[in-house]
């Protein structure tokens, strides 16, 4: 299974139904898989913190919401995961793609890259890291911490996460 | 018109479409519990510029329900992107109300761009947002409240004395979410 089916298979497990995004390179097939799916309502954000406003709204609604983004954009979404997820016990899946690790090409990647882990476990915001074939399960996982908990969780998907066949 | 009867009549509007508020950080939602309280309307606490996006999302989850959004001018310019993914995806259960008091008002009245020479309702039709309305007093208000899109109101600044509200966030959520649940199958 490819790693982007493997973490679209993972959302349709964990029954999510709504999605904001903000693109990365690395999830341009998931972002097609998520697009092309009639059960899910898919929202391109400008900014991931709009993002987290959004996805905050659907799971008002009763929506199970995910946010696809780049690890770049964490940093753009830092105050509303905390004043209005964390405040008021919102649980959110985000799928981030992890940049600025081993094996980055591009040198401005790198501070968010060795930032990202350190951001997260400040937040006390729990992540996952799968390697070659836990993607789904990852994904799975992290939503039920996240619906448990009413709090964002992440999974973080680096380099070598794309890579595998 | 002050804020507060702007907020008086939007929430007067909200009660009679059966609309669920989202209501902007600081003293627009303090104004909007003072004058009308309903467990359909959500305070923001923080998350500063987030009103117009959470209700977006709102609205999307929830098509048939009705959902109006009260922001500020600050908080619209905190979150310009949001009026571009509004023109693009907001859907006709969807209005967002931006009370343009050219400051921000719950910091000490400092002023934002709106003061000088920023056209909020401009910015939201050049944004591609296809009904925006101005609406500067109560009587062009009330009818656009009834509507979609983006309306853009002028009021004055400054801010009534209302208490700060006493719900805790859990118990502000909890009894939004159960009104906002849809209606039981008969």
């Amino acid at each position: 299974m490819s790693p982007s089916l493997a973490i679209f298979r993972g959302l349709k497990h964990a029954g999510i139904d709504f999605v904001a995004s903000v693109p990365c390179v690395n999830l341009q097939d998931l972002l097609t898989l998520v697009s092309e799916d009639p059960d899910i309502i898919h929202l391109p954000a400008t900014r991931e913190e709009e993002g987290v406003g959004l996805c905050a709204g659907a799971w008002m609604g009763g929506r199970r919401p995910a946010l696809l983004m780049q690890n770049s954009g964490l940093g753009n979404c830092i105050n509303a995961l905390a004043s209005l997820d964390m405040l008021y016990g919102i649980p959110l899946l985000m799928i981030i793609s992890h940049r600025g690790v081993a094996g980055e090409p591009i040198v401005g990647q790198v501070p968010m890259g060795r930032l990202t882990v350190p951001l997260l476990k400040t937040m006390e915001i729990p992540y996952q890291n799968p390697a070659s074939g836990e993607g789904e399960r990852a994904v799975l996982a992290s939503w039920e911490e996240a619906q448990k908990r009413r709090r964002p969780a992440a999974v973080l998907l680096d380099l070598n996460y794309w890579r595998q066949a | 018109m002050k804020r507060i009867e702007a907020i008086a009549l939007a929430a007067r509007a909200a009660e009679e479409q059966n609309a669920l508020l989202i209501s902007n950080i600081g003293y627009p939602s303090r104004e909007l519990y003072s004058v009308c309280d309903r467990p359909e309307n959500f305070y923001m606490l923080g998350s500063m510029g987030m009103a117009s996006s959470i209700g977006l999302g709102l609205a999307l989850a929830r098509p048939e329900r009705r959902v109006i959004v009260l922001d500020g001018d600050g908080s619209v310019l905190m979150n310009l992107g949001t009026l571009a993914t509004i023109a693009l995806y907001g859907p006709k259960n969807y209005l967002l109300v931006i009370l343009d008091n050219c400051s921000y008002g719950s910091t000490g009245s400092q002023p934002t761009c709106t003061c000088y020479c920023t056209d909020l309702a401009a910015v939201a039709r050049a944004a591609g947002v296809g009904m925006v309305k101005e609406a500067n007093d109560p009587q062009s208000l009330a009818p656009a409240l009834k509507g979609q899109g983006v309306v853009v109101t002028k009021v004055e600044a400054g801010n009534a004395p209302v208490p700060i509200i006493d719900l805790e966030p859990e118990e502000m959520i909890k009894r939004f979410i159960q009104s906002a649940l849809p209606a039981e199958p008969s």
